[in-house]
């Protein structure tokens, strides 16, 4: 594993008891403002000290509580990524950029700057200093002083939190290239099921200082036992296709899944890409017939699952599409009215516009 | 009006007074202010105190104090002497310990006041960059409180060149040796007929401490603009 947290911690009202695992590629640590999840990551870079409990990184233990370990934070070897950039602003962009190799006792891997450099778009920024360099600029040079400090794991907390949604959005693509192009493993903390959706491969769902759960994200997302808990992901579904096709014309493309087709408004991915969708159960609509003359684009004929129990006057109800399971929230009436139970046939109608293309993305 | 040889005399002795005054007393400075900011200790308000104590006291105090520590027969002047063979009673270099003394709570406020305003996020995120204490101190906290620390000195610069009460009860006044500026206008407005001679000195007082605060100001505002991060080339 490429890490293990199991800590124990007192943090304000409530205990911090933190069991769980990471592996290769994106983790994301999910879970609502104050469920522990900076803490957790301080935990690990070695900025908070827990009461027990072990923490290892790529298998080497760095926090041990039994064994009296506790290495300190700049032996750690963890790339951090604050929510503020937290750059130096007495020194420019390039001297933030290679400040951790005053401390490295390693050789420079030759190539590696350049690399970092060309990889997040900072050839430009090198002169400057941090002082007028925008909020989305400044992320992408705090991400690339942490590439640069050749840590064993990279450590991103909400490092999107303080920025607008277009710099979001930028931010985001240098992510998925990191973790498409630099073979480290990152901890991405996150409240934002949309960022969680598109770039996580593993999430791991924090509430109150506890880890809940952990799966992977179409695991994670579809849960609706998990919904209460995490309240925050509003009910849908999460389903991996690939571009087949686009419409120009139309500026629509094509997706495939395991269950069929979907339309969606143009995503910013080529043919043959793989991409992650997330269709909120509330933009579902059911039909027991195939309806006509609608402006609904998909239609997608599957088999009721499961109908879930009433709450508020609403049900969410399971419909299987292939292999794919779809939500669809629905009252109560509209339940009864269509007499749906478990087995029965039914078409799940999904309007293209409501996949709008911050809940789509490239994995 | 030039300053006649014994005048120049005179201000150079003020001005290296106050230069090593300042000099000695500036890392010292710099730990007990860092000391103040960051850390907390059993008796840290007395030794708050103590450092501000120079201050609020008489100055002729302070150097009467002096006196008792540094003399010859003082616990520090006899070990001094014995060991080293320094002496600095009745020397210029006592007369910029008095000033230095004088000066110490002034530079470590405004040292202190600086680091307390840093960002101590920074210095979280060097340390995860590989940075250990002492490397943190050097590359980020101190780079950071240059304009405070530039503040204090030229603060304590200041009260070295006008320091009077404690010089004059520590060192005396001798020609030459410990007599700085003000101990020189003082001396001449005693004597018959030294009004001229002191108007002219404290005239080049004047332009000393307006020079000395220029140039401050200029350091501060360079320290200032790096730290609010200003690119070179943008200044327009």
């Amino acid at each position: 594993m490429t890490l293990t947290v199991d800590i124990e911690r007192k943090l304000g009202a409530f205990r911090l008891k933190t069991v769980f695992e990471a592996g290769e590629g994106v983790t994301a640590l999910f879970g609502r403002s104050g469920a522990g999840k900076s803490s957790v990551v301080n935990a690990i870079a070695g900025l908070l000290r827990p009461e027990r409990g072990r923490i290892a990184i790529g298998g080497e233990p760095v926090f041990d509580s039994e064994r009296g370990i506790d290495v300190p934070t700049p032996r750690r070897r963890v790339g951090y990524v604050f929510q503020e950039a937290r750059l130096f602003p007495h020194l420019n962009v390039r001297q933030n950029l290679r400040y951790a190799r005053l401390f490295s006792r390693t050789l420079e891997t030759p190539g590696h700057f350049e690399r970092v450099v060309e990889l997040l778009g900072l050839a430009q920024l090198l002169q400057r200093r941090p002082g007028n360099l925008s909020g989305g600029e400044k992320q992408r040079v705090a991400i690339g002083r942490a590439l640069l400090s050749e840590p064993k794991l990279l450590l991103l907390d909400e490092p999107l939190a303080s920025l607008d949604g277009h710099r979001r959005n930028e931010i985001l693509q240098y992510i998925e290239l990191l973790r498409d192009e630099v073979r480290v493993p990152i901890l991405y903390v996150s409240h934002s099921v949309e960022e969680v959706v598109r770039i996580a491969d593993t999430v791991v769902l924090l509430s109150a200082g506890e880890a809940v759960a952990a799966g992977t994200a179409e695991e994670i997302m579809g849960r609706p036992d998990l919904r209460p808990t995490a309240a925050l992901f509003e009910g849908g579904s999460v389903i991996d296709a690939r571009v087949v096709d686009q419409d120009l014309e139309y500026d629509l493309a094509k997706l495939a899944f395991d269950g069929g087709i979907l339309m969606v408004t143009n995503v910013d991915a080529l043919i043959g890409e793989r991409v992650r969708v997330r269709i909120r159960a509330r933009d579902v609509s059911i039909a027991l017939d195939r309806p006509q003359r609608i402006s609904i684009q998909n239609v997608l004929r599957g088999t009721v699952a499961e109908v879930a129990a009433e709450r508020g006057g609403v049900v969410d109800v399971s419909i299987a599409v292939g292999a794919t399971v779809l939500r669809a929230r629905v009252t109560k009436r509209s339940a009864d009215q269509l007499g749906l139970v478990p087995g029965l046939p039914a078409y799940a109608l999904v309007k293209a516009v409501s996949l709008e293309r911050r809940i789509t993305g490239a994995t | 009006m030039l300053p006649t040889p014994d005048e120049f005399e005179i201000l150079a002795l003020s001005l290296k007074v106050a230069f090593w005054s300042v000099l000695v007393s500036l890392p010292l400075a710099v730990a007990v202010a860092y000391l103040l900011a960051r850390s907390s200790f059993p008796g840290k308000t007395l030794f708050d105190a103590a450092v501000h104590l120079p201050l609020v006291l008489p100055p002729v105090v302070v150097g009467y104090f002096l006196l008792l520590a540094f003399g010859r027969r003082g616990p520090i002047g006899a070990l001094l002497d014995d060991w080293f063979g320094i002496v600095v009673m009745f020397k210029w270099t006592g007369a910029a310990l008095a000033a230095g003394v004088m000066g110490f709570p002034l530079m470590v406020r405004a040292v202190r006041l600086s680091f307390e305003a840093i960002d101590r996020k920074l210095e979280a995120a060097a340390s995860t960059l590989g940075a250990g204490r002492l490397a943190v101190f050097a590359t980020v906290t101190l780079p950071l409180a240059l304009p405070g620390i530039f503040t204090g000195m030229l603060l304590s610069f200041a009260r070295g060149l006008g320091e009077f009460g404690a010089t004059i009860t520590f060192v005396s006044n001798i020609p030459g040796e410990t007599r700085t500026l003000p101990l020189a206008i003082y001396t001449y407005t005693q004597v018959p007929g030294g009004d001229e001679a002191a108007l002219r000195l404290s005239l080049l007082a004047v332009a000393l401490s307006l020079a000395a605060l220029f140039i401050s100001e200029v350091m501060v505002r360079r320290a200032t603009r790096r730290m609010m991060g200003d690119d070179a080339d943008s200044r327009h």
